[in-house]
């Protein structure tokens, strides 16, 4: 029984307490409203002033803040004081389909897929097999070309037999360069700031070339130090930060990441924390020239663990 | 004008029908429903700001000397990823409001879409059929955490790049295939040939956000299909909704809040100094800070790596770095697939299968409450184990004392939580007119001498009315007799 409206729409029953404003005092909620309003208008123009006249954060953000803040208490305070509240009510509709549409649906489903399958087995069995080698070999250069293999690049640094110890700025390090308790991030000649040569060197004691060695514990360690000085990899065996915090009085190696410590006079075995392994220990010596060199390469895998690890 | 256009509309597209009943769309109204809103709306700022940061990051690890107007770096070598994030902060008008506004929007982003959760799981309102929508919601979730750890990753400064090592080597520890996977994503070992920073940068703009647009479209649209859950309450049944309607009640309501989110997100973006780049510097693989923290919101998965004992397993040839697999990979996975199955684990175990509509209050499921509370618990434990070295220092505690502490009571307190909060449950559901408000008692002396006691006059507002809830007026097929005999009746043909 819908007709057509030539004149205006009837009018709602205005007295409807449905209809009615939820605030006590109406012409009062109005004003509060419409100062609101023009403060966040102040505020927008007050934004776009400053950002006329310099680039102040701070005035940018108190601005901007003041107009968006006027104009939402304004909106939000309209809509939940000025605005017809209700409590109205909608009925909820079932969105299920009923039991002979779904019977349809399924029948549909199950008796055209089962007259393409059944009839067809061999041409399903056919593109089963092509989509599928699609989705493989689209995965290649999805995954294959994003990278190289690892190779060997997990597995090995770039310290070889003799490889000078030079600071990151490439300046060779002598014998001299540490006082007792210094620490001094050192890289393989020719490789400075390369992440998996970073190595820790640390000065223990200061000894001479005729004094005996340091009195590393592990055994069989104790002449890959060099007068006094002892190096770690750098790279935490947990996940590979940089193991940059170095306690004089304690002589443990701190990784800041997650609090691994690591004894540097016990060949940098793990006393706290998640790191499983010790940090690898470069082995050193010190050449005729005063400079500081390495004996060997590393003797295993630096970082963390992986699966290839042997 | 208004009813030209939309009649010239209407002919071409028959959008009358369908939108006379979204204006009348009944919204119920109770304050924790808005949370999803915060979540909505500073997706919406995330949007904004994050097009304006578009036009001045560049997203290269090329190395460049320094010139922008900040004098501490001038002459460094940097990233370019570094020096436009510096330049857009100090030499683009509103830089750094808009990047520090970008990154609160972040953090707030998902700390609302956790409390969104929390309610929703707390009232049960992921059950039948719901369950689409609680999957989606957790989808959500974790491409939101996915895009907040690539964009914080993006400036290429010491804290960042430390981030990323970390995630190089949690990649690497996935048996069998880590250590390929790990290499193909950074172009080699790390830090690799520099094509990560591209990489993050397209994820982080296109392709997550795309995503998440489209997974936000269908929550929300499911929202209008299933309509909104309502607290028991007079007049509301499991078959309607009681509430305000979507025009034009509500639309005000929420497009405030829209404003006030804004609001809040481009203050905090202006006076809370957020990820101060410059100062931490350009990124080098050997360098590292003292006391860095991640974002919030992978806070759960630091804790769970500090306080993970250092089983590393080696056998068969292999090395399984369990310390790592098990707490950063196996563990979220378990953690989000827990997530993701909460709705059928929890219907198989109450074997309920019926439609709900009305919601629970927490109290009223006991159980299900004091598992919530566990896995808040829990998880809240883990977030603040990602701070034992803070704790440490700020209370003066040997690290060791504060790391087993925490591998003590990350299981200990949320089996406590879990007894407290269902004896609270039931001890609330025992006492009658919980949450009413009382009447005082009072005592007066009669004339006899005798001491009465009554209660009280009610106070103002104790004597509430309800209005009975009437569907919105419709007046379209009323004659002005019918009007004014019974308004409100709503007698149009669907």
């Amino acid at each position: 029984m819908v007709h057509e409206h030539s004149g205006p729409l009837p009018v709602a029953a205005l007295d409807d307490p449905h209809l009615q404003p939820y605030a006590k005092h109406p012409e009062r909620a109005q004003t509060v409203i419409a100062i609101a309003m023009i403060l966040g208008f102040l505020g927008f123009l007050g934004f776009g002033i400053t950002f006329w006249i310099s680039d102040q954060t701070q005035w940018q953000a108190a601005t901007l803040g003041v107009g968006l803040l006027g104009i939402g208490f304004g909106i939000t305070a309209w809509g939940k004081y000025l605005m017809p509240q209700g409590p109205f009510v909608e009925e909820r509709h079932d969105f299920q389909s009923t039991e002979a549409e779904r019977d349809a649906m399924s029948a549909a489903v199950l008796q055209r897929g089962g007259m393409v399958v059944e009839r067809r087995k061999f041409l399903g069995g056919l593109f089963a097999l092509g989509a599928s080698a699609m989705a493989v070999v689209l995965a290649f250069p999805l995954i294959r070309s994003l990278g190289p293999r690892p190779g060997r690049s997990l597995m090995t640094t770039n310290w070889k037999k003799n490889s000078l110890l030079v600071t990151v700025d490439n300046r060779p390090v002598t014998v001299d360069d540490l006082e007792v308790g210094g620490v001094l991030t050192v890289f393989p000649q020719g490789f400075a700031g390369v992440s998996n040569d970073q190595t820790i060197l640390i000065r223990l004691a200061d000894l001479g070339p005729s004094d005996p060695p340091f009195p590393l514990s592990p055994p069989g360690r104790t002449d890959w130090t060099a007068q006094g000085y002892v190096a770690y990899s750098k790279l935490c065996t947990h996940l590979g930060c940089p193991v940059g915090l170095y306690q004089e009085q304690d002589a443990l190696l701190v990784c800041p990441c997650h609090q691994s410590m690591f004894n540097v006079l016990a060949g940098a075995v793990p006393e706290f924390g998640p790191a499983p392994r010790p940090l690898p220990q470069l082995p050193l010596k010190v050449g005729l020239d005063g400079y500081l060199r390495s004996q060997a390469g590393y003797d295993q895998p630096v970082g963390p663990g992986f699966w290839e690890r042997p | 004008m208004i009813d030209e256009s939309l009649r010239w509309v209407d002919d071409r597209l028959g959008i009358a029908k369908g939108g006379r009943t979204f204006l009348d769309k009944i919204f119920p109204d109770h304050w924790s429903f808005m949370l999803g809103e915060i979540a909505l709306y500073s997706f919406v700022v995330l949007l904004g700001t994050g097009v304006f940061l578009t036009l001045y990051y560049v997203p290269s690890a090329h190395e460049i000397v320094y010139h922008g107007s900040y004098l501490p770096l001038r002459g460094q070598k940097v990233s370019e990823a570094y020096a436009s994030t510096v330049g857009l902060s100090f030499d683009v008008r509103s830089g750094l409001l808009m990047r520090q506004a970008h990154h609160w929007a972040a953090d707030v982003f998902l700390g609302a879409i956790v409390v969104h959760m929390a309610r929703v799981f707390f009232t049960g309102a992921f059950r039948k059929p719901r369950e689409f929508n609680w999957i989606i919601g957790v989808s959500l979730l974790i491409l939101g955490i996915v895009n907040g750890f690539l964009g914080y990753s993006l400036p290429d400064d010491l804290v960042s790049g430390t981030g990323l090592r970390i995630m190089f080597s949690i990649v690497e520890s996935i048996p069998l295939v880590g250590s390929y996977l790990a290499v193909f994503l950074f172009g080699g070992n790390y830090p690799g040939n520099g094509i990560i920073i591209p990489r993050l940068f397209i994820l982080h703009v296109l392709i997550i956000p795309a995503i998440i647009v489209a997974l936000l479209a269908g929550h929300l649209g499911l929202l209008v299909k299933q309509k909104h859950t309502q607290f028991k309450g007079p007049g509301r049944t499991e078959h309607n909704v009681v509430g305000s309607p979507m025009f034009p009640t509500f639309m005000a309501k929420t497009t405030g809040f829209l404003f006030i989110t804004t609001a809040v997100l481009f203050l905090l973006g202006g006076f809370a100094q957020i990820n101060p780049i410059w100062q931490f510097g350009q990124y080098h693989p050997y360098l590292i800070s003292y006391a860095v923290q991640p974002d919030w919101y992978m806070g759960w998965l630091d804790g769970a790596l500090r306080i993970m004992p250092s089983w590393e397993f080696v056998g068969f040839g292999h090395t399984w770095p369990l310390e790592v697999f098990l707490p950063a990979v196996l563990f979220p996975g378990l953690t989000f697939n827990l997530f993701l199955a909460w709705p059928f684990i929890e219907a198989k175990y109450t074997k309920d299968l019926a439609y709900h509509n009305l919601l629970d209050r927490p109290r009223d499921r006991p159980k299900r409450t004091a598992f919530g509370a566990a896995m808040v618990t829990f998880y809240f434990m883990l977030f603040s184990a990602s701070s034992t070295d803070v704790i440490a220092n700020f209370f003066q505690v040997e690290l060791n004392i504060v790391l087993w502490t925490f591998r003590i009571i990350v299981f200990v307190l949320p089996v406590v939580a879990y007894v407290v909060t269902y004896y609270i449950c039931n001890e609330m559901r025992a006492a009658e007119d919980v949450g009413k408000r009382k009447r005082a008692l009072v005592v007066t002396l009669s004339e006899t001498g005798e001491y009465v006691t009554h209660v009280a006059e009610p106070r103002p507002g104790d004597g509430h009315e309800e209005v009975e809830p009437v569907p919105v007026p419709t007046f379209i097929d009323l004659t002005p007799a019918e009007l004014a005999t019974d308004p409100g009746v709503r007698r149009v043909m669907r």
